[in-house]
């Protein structure tokens, strides 16, 4: 019987076939829909919902029993905010059948090994702590939750693993215990005890070299950047102390206790985990981010404590919740708006915090930086009285630390301010902030100040950014961004070159062709030459400068001038900038006539590496040069980079596409022809095909080569160019005996933790010339660490 | 092991919505093939001061902007506010339109919309007068956007005339 859904191109005429097929499907979708919505806000209480389902899916059991088991395991592994909500179900229904409730277990260990296999840790923590859970619901007998817990522990003895293994285990042991400690401890209390005996052991051992790499702040005060094991384990500790007396936890099973109890259990069968694989991909070691107390919510609920359980639980659920809604960002800031319990704690901080602490979590943010903006508009949509102040509190308190905090973290906090602001008419207490003027221009706060109005600038226009400052920020608004063209006007004509620019100017707006040009420049005497022994064909600076500061400058009005003009004049400029100098010079010219519009140098330089007028080690070593020496602290400098490394990374992604999918095509023909009959004519036909798909599978892998080789330089260049300057500044330091640590060296040694972090994939494949080339024994200590904490990370 | 929750995990930012083109060449069959494939992004109401650089540095808050066209009045060639936003890849433009899609840009909260893609002619204002067919009828007062609509422009009482 066709199961085909009814499609959204057909014209409806073909209804009579659906009403044979839809019921069933009809049924699955109704208990899909009954089975996510229970817990959602209703009318009737939440027991009665969940009575009420488990007698539907009782009955519903004979025909559509396989259906209900993937539901349930399905928001087992991806609800996990819902988690007591749906124990509790499972449990209700393990108490009126309790071969379901087996089976029900047999699937979701199925479904454990599955995930693991597939390196979907998350999910898998997740299946755990509900199966905890369900221990708490009758349906799983403690002790072989407990003997299932030793298994994972005893991960901590193997030996030639990764840390992160056996860190994973161990946090998915210890952070089920808020929910199903209580009830192990008084079944079990020996042998839970000696597990956290080793649990203890192994945290003691193990190497936290990560951490450095990880804080958001490095200062201890007023909040330490706890690692998340050793925070995990202190909050389990509290509770120990306090005999997992859990208050927090919405626990809808309780209510049902005497049916619950009557339940019988089943054993969980003896689980071994996995053995490891060298294609495992285990979570990232990560840092707690903290940045509010108890102190900082006056009024109100008390916030719980850092080393409490119940925060902990409490951040668990917020990230579970942006977690599925991310997409949805009405339905995320209504569901976290609604978290249960609310009322106990202060929620809006709560909010912010782990907002914050995702978008400033490193390596990367769990979601695109741009989705945590608009949740927090959204958030302010929805509590006018009360979040915009929490977020105006949290912003001051981060620009009062910003001395303190990570590079990367500052660019994405300036980012989002930014653009937060942009949406608020720019509204903001700027006099609050009047101290960063008296600071150094390069101290971070007056830096973060130019930046955020810059930014601002972006977003809007000059003059805008002149009204919203008081008059005492003049230092800190950005410049006007004007071109500079060299050979403006008559004062300049001593300028060598400034005729043949005038000349050329009036061919470009009289539209002569690309030869007729490069007969004009020919006349650009090469500042480069001793005498004219050559035919001028070499690399001549003055060339470029004159032809590309006039063409520049009659493109000023706005990008896509200034895109038309580069692709009008792509051959000339492909001619002049042939050799590794005359690229180096382009970007030299850009710089000089768009100095003031940072802007525009970036969408230049993007464009000029597309159309391959520059290819990408060409602007690192641009950036890198001292030339930009003054400019390398500067916020778009880095953006510049990164986004030419991004380009990079996908133009060979995109290679290894095109030869992976010849390759399938290859293989797809190759099975065609051995099912097919045989016939002579398709033999040779085939044959030549084959042929030339195979050459052009050779020529794609040679250009797969071909594009890694010119990557793996990329960070070469990179890399090398950090070392050198570091080494330089730390050897000038050390020999004037003056202290290292200066805004620009913080600055410089967190862009190249920047470059590990942001790229960490694509530099995996690197790490052994890296290590033989670059970051040898012999570098200096502070260097060498950065990258010793990257590979601590074990990304 | 995986079935997806439909019930639950909606996406409905990146819907496509019930505005069809009406000069689209084709049936609205493929209109709405290229409106799901789409890496276009239609974006409106926005101020006519607007550049393109503004668009630029919002639009980029969710991918690598492959090219701006900013929409002009078919008269006077001048903005008259709207624009197509175009990506590099779709990802980016469903980001765009979960994120950016319903946000301030110069103030004004502007909203975006799948574009099967940009033609020749289609950077042009489809009004009578030159600008966008909603200035035409709008009743009220917008300074962004050229004052009072076209037809309240000839409708109210012109200005000044009763000075000497």
């Amino acid at each position: 019987m066709s199961r085909r859904r009814h499609s959204d191109g057909d014209d409806g005429g073909q209804s009579h076939k659906r009403r044979r097929t839809s019921e069933p499907i009809e049924i699955e979708d109704r208990l899909e829909s009954l089975i996510c919505r229970v817990g959602e806000k209703s009318t009737s209480s939440l027991e009665s919902n969940l009575e009420g389902l488990a007698g539907v899916l009782e009955a519903d059991l004979p025909n559509y029993k396989n259906k209900i088991l993937r539901i349930l395991c399905a928001v087992a592994r991806l609800l996990p905010e819902k988690l007591t909500v749906y124990t509790t179900l499972v449990g209700l229904l393990n108490a009126r059948n309790y071969n379901f409730g087996g089976e029900f277990v047999e699937a979701m260990i199925r479904q454990l090994k599955e995930t693991l296999k597939a390196n979907l840790y998350t999910e898998a923590l997740y299946l755990v702590r509900f199966l905890c859970d369900l221990v708490n619901c009758h349906v799983i007998a403690a002790p072989s939750m407990v003997a299932m817990f030793e298994n994972f522990v005893s991960v901590t003895q193997e030996e030639d693993v990764p840390q992160v293994r056996s860190d994973w285990f161990v946090y998915v042991v210890l952070s089920s215990l808020p929910w199903v400690g209580k009830e192990l401890y008084e079944k079990k209390d020996v042998e839970m005890d000696r597990l956290l005996n080793q649990i203890d052991g192994y945290l003691k051992r193990r190497l936290k070299t990560h951490v450095s790499m990880l804080q958001v702040w490095t200062a201890e005060k007023p909040h330490p950047q706890e690692e998340y094991l050793d925070c995990l384990w202190a909050q389990i500790q509290k509770l120990k102390k306090d005999r997992w007396q859990e208050r927090h936890i919405l626990r809808p099973y309780i209510a049902f206790d005497s049916v619950l109890c009557e339940a019988l259990q089943h054993n969980l069968p003896p689980f071994t985990p996995p053995a490891h694989m060298p294609d495992c991909q285990y979570p990232v070691p990560r840092v707690i981010f903290r940045m509010f107390d108890y102190t900082d919510a006056p009024e109100g609920p008390v916030m719980p404590g850092s080393h409490s359980v119940e925060r902990f639980v409490i951040e668990d659920n917020l990230h579970n919740i942006i977690k599925s809604h991310w997409k949805e960002r009405k339905t995320c800031a209504a569901q976290l708006l609604s978290y249960p319990g609310k009322n106990k704690i202060p929620l809006n901080y709560h909010i912010v915090e782990v907002i914050f602490g995702e978008l400033f979590q490193l390596p990367c943010p769990p979601h695109i930086d741009v989705m945590y903006t608009t949740l927090l508009i959204e958030l302010c949509k929805l509590q006018p009285g009360s979040l915009p102040q929490v977020l105006a509190q949290a912003t001051e308190m981060m620009y009062m630390r910003l001395d303190t905090m990570n590079t990367t973290c500052i660019d994405r906090l300036l980012n989002w301010f930014s653009h937060h602001l942009s949406n608020f008419q720019f509204r903001w207490s700027w006099d609050d902030w009047t101290d960063c003027l008296a600071l150094d221009a390069d101290k971070p706060k007056p830096k973060f100040v130019k930046e955020v109005l810059e930014k601002c600038m972006r977003l809007s226009y000059h003059q805008r950014i002149v009204d919203i400052v008081p008059p005492t920020f003049t230092a800190l608004i950005p410049a006007d961004p004007i071109f500079f063209y060299k050979y403006q006007d008559e004062a300049n004509s001593a300028l060598p070159g400034y005729a043949v620019a005038i000349t050329v100017g009036n061919a470009i707006k009289n539209r002569a062709s690309n030869e007729e040009i490069l007969t004009v420049l020919k006349d650009v005497p090469n500042p480069n030459q001793e005498d004219d022994d050559d035919e001028g064909e070499g690399f001549n600076p003055l060339k470029i400068e004159v032809f590309l500061q006039t063409l520049l400058h009659l493109a000023a009005k706005s990008f896509s001038h200034s895109f038309s003009a580069l692709a009008k004049f792509h051959e000339i400029l492909k001619v002049l900038t042939d050799c590794d100098e005359g690229k180096l010079h382009i970007l030299r010219v850009v710089y000089e006539v768009w100095r003031n519009h940072p802007q525009m140098i970036s969408v230049l330089v993007d464009k000029l590496i597309r159309t391959q007028i520059v290819d990408c080690a060409a602007v690192a070593n641009w950036l890198f040069s001292p030339s930009m020496a003054h400019e390398f602290t500067r916020f778009y400098v880095w953006e510049i980079l990164h986004s030419t490394i991004r380009k990079m990374n996908k133009h060979v992604q995109k290679i290894q596409k095109e030869l992976e999918e010849a390759k399938d095509k290859l293989e797809r023909q190759q099975h065609k022809k051995k099912d097919s009959g045989d016939e002579e004519d398709m033999e040779k036909n085939s044959e030549d095909e084959d042929g030339q798909l195979e050459e052009q599978i050779e020529r794609l892998q040679e250009k797969v080569e071909s594009a890694q080789s010119e990557q793996k330089n990329l960070f070469l260049v990179i890399f090398q160019r950090f070392i050198m300057m570091l080494t330089e500044h730390l050897v000038r330091c050390e020999t004037g005996s003056v202290d290292f640590s200066t805004p620009w060296y913080k600055n410089c040694i967190e862009r190249l933790q920047q470059i590990f972090l942001m790229h960490h994939v694509t530099i995996q494949q690197y790490m052994g010339t890296l290590e033989n080339l670059l970051f040898t024994a012999e570098l200096d200590h502070h260097i060498l660490a950065v990258y010793q904490q990257f590979c601590a990370l074990q990304l | 092991m995986s079935i997806k929750l439909n019930a639950l995990f909606s996406d409905s930012y990146v819907d496509v919505s019930q505005y069809r083109d009406q000069h689209f060449k084709g049936n609205r069959y493929e209109q709405e093939k290229l409106l799901k494939q789409a890496n276009t992004l239609y974006v409106g109401n926005l101020s006519f001061y607007t550049t393109e650089e503004q668009v630029y540095e919002l639009f980029s808050k969710s991918g690598d902007v492959k090219r701006i066209i900013i929409g002009l009045d078919k008269v006077k060639k001048t903005a008259c506010g709207f624009c197509f936003v175009e990506y590099y890849t779709r990802t980016d433009a469903e980001n765009a339109m979960r994120f950016v899609n319903g946000t301030r840009l110069d103030d004004r909260i502007i909203r975006t919309d799948w574009d099967a893609g940009f033609k020749e002619g289609r950077q042009y204002g489809r009004g009578k007068s030159g600008g966008q067919v909603r200035d035409e009828y709008r009743q009220d007062y917008d300074p962004a956007r050229g004052g009072y609509g076209k037809l309240a422009q000839l409708q109210r009482p012109p200005e000044g005339r009763n000075s000497f």
